[in-house]
């Protein structure tokens, strides 16, 4: 397939976007409001196209460690998933992420806690970016805020995982997953050959030749002198995602007075609120999260250094301003908006809040 | 001792006269392993070892895992490995076959991983049919963690969360998961092994052997348990285990095969697979 302008679901974009960045594997189990990643899948049938096997778990536990065990032997893995059924495999997080296991996960986010709604919510910022499971560890996490950006950042998470050796999350919500909007599909890059595989993966598990020693995927080490040293060398690692693959988008924030800071379909709705304000005459600017770890820490700081407030929007009872607020060290007035329980909220609202909690 | 300590040592021994009769096997590495003096886990660990050599295939033969006390078999097998989350070994089989065909892929669990924590992966891997081998070592207790009460701790058997004897009322009962999968259509052979003597030790190897060559057949899993000791959980010598074992585990864990070539093997009372067969009641 080579570049064409298309209407499309946003979870439709991410199981193209698999078959299309040659992932080799999916491993999923159905739940609301993502199904339609391997529904799509399984009508493509890319095991016929491309060789990409796809295959429906009896769980989220199963798929995650199906995801586990595939691209441990240096395969492009991926699974997606929705808030209760991400909870389920944050062990298989914690080992991936342990086992420093290139891997892809799709979350599209809806309301909790517990089953709670299938509409759409941004309440797993925390579980995403502050552990989720056991163990100091991070994954690399991309927030879509557009149905292209859930297909192009299938292709950037490849480049990411393996890159750094780590599982890359993309968080996305029910909101992004079930709009339709325009994408331009990208050219189709095949699936890693034998030896490519074997010279991207040298670590991997795909049987012993004769010329080298076995390779072991495990994240056990029961000397706590070794398991600190490596410990060490995660953080290192992770260090180095926050120096070089931090990404952020800074609209108006030039001159702004006060600016928003969300991600995902928050940022959709603020930037709508931003073109409301600045036709009132108040300079408002938007400071988009695209990395949500890495925090854009220093870029946030940079833009806001000339503002008066910030107002924090996010579909949630307010876990992202944790960061902001230290990315700016409580220096700078700052305040969270947020619906939840899958309310998505106006414009309106979002520029009422400003002009209440920060402008007053 | 190091290897050229051992090296050395041999080299002395043959000098006085002596014939190398028995050797290392190929797979195998040289660390030594953890396991208690007396338990099943070397035995088993060594046939399937050999197997793999046997059939030439240890460049493309990858083994996942579990938890429990083979957690570290990956330091003792020459071959690529993976070392599972509790219970999920079967999860990793499923993908590293799927994504990887022409491997040989193994999983080596305990009862506690297998029939417990992991039952849902255990019983989906096999509905499905994939085409590994699956080694199940049952000695009814958790090893490794202590010796707390297993799925396959026999009613009135004594351990650590069952101080009293296993109790149905408190309990339940054992779980006789082989024959559970063996009644599944996407399990092509079953059957169960042990390995405390030498003609047991045999009969296990072509257990193995078959488990693994019928991955060529592409025809569903292979699975065989392997009734074995736990000799410093059931607190006994390993002499006393094993005859222990012959006595108590025997009766409830029929040794044989249930599954030959995805038939209910020759003698076997279907009625067995519907879990009517009796189990006993033990003082330990």
């Amino acid at each position: 397939m080579a570049k064409e302008l298309k209407l499309m679901k946003g979870n439709e974009a991410i199981a193209r976007a698999m078959i299309a960045s040659g992932t080799d594997g999916y491993f999923g189990y159905p739940i609301t409001p993502q199904s339609e990643v391997m529904e799509t899948l399984m009508a493509e049938k890319p095991w016929e196209s491309t060789g990409m096997v796809v295959l429906q778990a009896e769980s989220e536990m199963a798929s995650i460690n199906m995801v586990y065990g595939g691209a441990a032997t240096g395969k492009k893995v991926a699974t997606s998933s929705s808030s209760p059924g991400i909870s389920l495999m944050q062990e298989g997080l914690t080992y991936l992420a342990g086992a420093e296991i290139p891997c892809l996960i799709v979350n599209v986010m809806r309301g909790g806690p517990g089953l709670g709604t299938i509409q759409p919510s941004q309440s797993d910022y925390f579980q995403s970016v502050k552990g989720g499971g056991h163990g100091d560890y991070q994954l690399y996490t991309l927030a879509p805020a557009s149905v292209q950006e859930m297909y192009d950042f299938v292709f950037d998470a490849w480049d990411i995982a393996f890159k750094y050796r780590n599982p890359v999350l993309i968080l996305s919500d029910g909101a992004i997953g079930q709009c339709m909007e325009k994408l331009y599909t990208r050219d189709y890059i095949p699936r890693w050959t034998e030896e490519e595989r074997r010279a991207n993966a040298p670590w991997g598990t795909w049987g012993k030749p004769a010329n080298r020693n076995h390779n072991i995927i495990t994240s056990l080490e029961l000397d706590s002198a070794r398991q600190e040293v490596f410990n060490h060398k995660l953080q290192a690692k992770y260090r180095e995602m926050e120096k070089n693959e931090v990404r952020y988008e800074a609209l108006n924030c030039e001159d702004a007075d006060y600016i928003f800071v969300a991600y995902g379909s928050s940022s959709r709705i603020a930037m709508k609120a931003m073109q409301m304000a600045r036709e009132k005459g108040i300079k408002v600017g938007l400071f988009r999260l695209i990395t949500l770890f890495p925090f854009p820490t220093k870029q946030l700081q940079e833009v806001a250094k000339n503002v008066k407030g910030i107002l924090c929007v996010e579909m949630s009872a307010g876990q992202m301003i944790e960061d902001v607020k230290l990315a700016t060290n409580c220096s700078i007035k700052t305040e969270h908006f947020g619906r939840f329980g899958g309310i998505i909220p106006t414009p309106t609202e979002v520029l009422e809040a400003l002009e209440t909690k920060i402008i007053k | 001792m190091a290897n050229t300590d051992i090296e050395q040592r041999k080299q002395e021994l043959l000098n006085q006269g002596y014939t190398e009769v028995y050797t290392k096997t190929k797979v195998l590495t040289d660390a030594v392993l953890h396991y208690c003096p007396g338990c099943g886990h070397g035995t088993t660990h060594r046939l399937v070892a050999e197997v793999i050599d046997e059939m030439g295939i240890q460049d493309k033969t990858v083994g996942v895992s579990p938890v429990g006390c083979s957690v570290m078999a990956y330091n003792y097998f020459d071959v690529d490995f993976q070392e599972a989350a509790h219970g999920r070994a079967p999860a990793l089989a499923t993908a590293i076959k799927r994504l990887n065909p022409d491997c040989f892929v193994f999983t080596y669990q305990g009862d506690g991983d297998l029939a417990a924590i992991g039952t849902a992966e255990t019983i989906h891997a096999c509905n499905r049919g994939e085409n590994i081998t699956m080694i199940f070592v049952n000695n009814g207790i958790y090893g490794m963690t202590g010796g707390q009460m297993a799925p396959t701790t026999l009613v009135g058997m004594k351990s650590a969360t069952t101080p009293y004897g296993r109790n149905v009322a408190l309990n339940g009962y054992p779980l006789r998961i082989t024959e559970l999968l063996a009644t599944l259509p996407g399990t092509y052979y079953v059957t169960r092994q042990s390995v405390q003597t030498p003609a047991a030790v045999r009969k296990a190897k072509a257990a193995i052997r078959k488990a693994f060559e019928n991955q060529k057949l592409q025809k569903g899993v292979s699975f065989v348990e392997i009734v074995s000791n736990c000799n410093s959980g059931w607190k006994m010598t390993p002499v006393a285990a094993n005859k222990w074992m012959e006595e108590n585990m025997f009766p409830n864990y029929p040794i044989g095969d249930i599954k030959v070539d995805g038939k209910i093997a020759e003698g076997i009372d279907a009625n067995r697979l519907v879990l009517s067969h009796p189990l006993t009641v033990v003082n330990k």
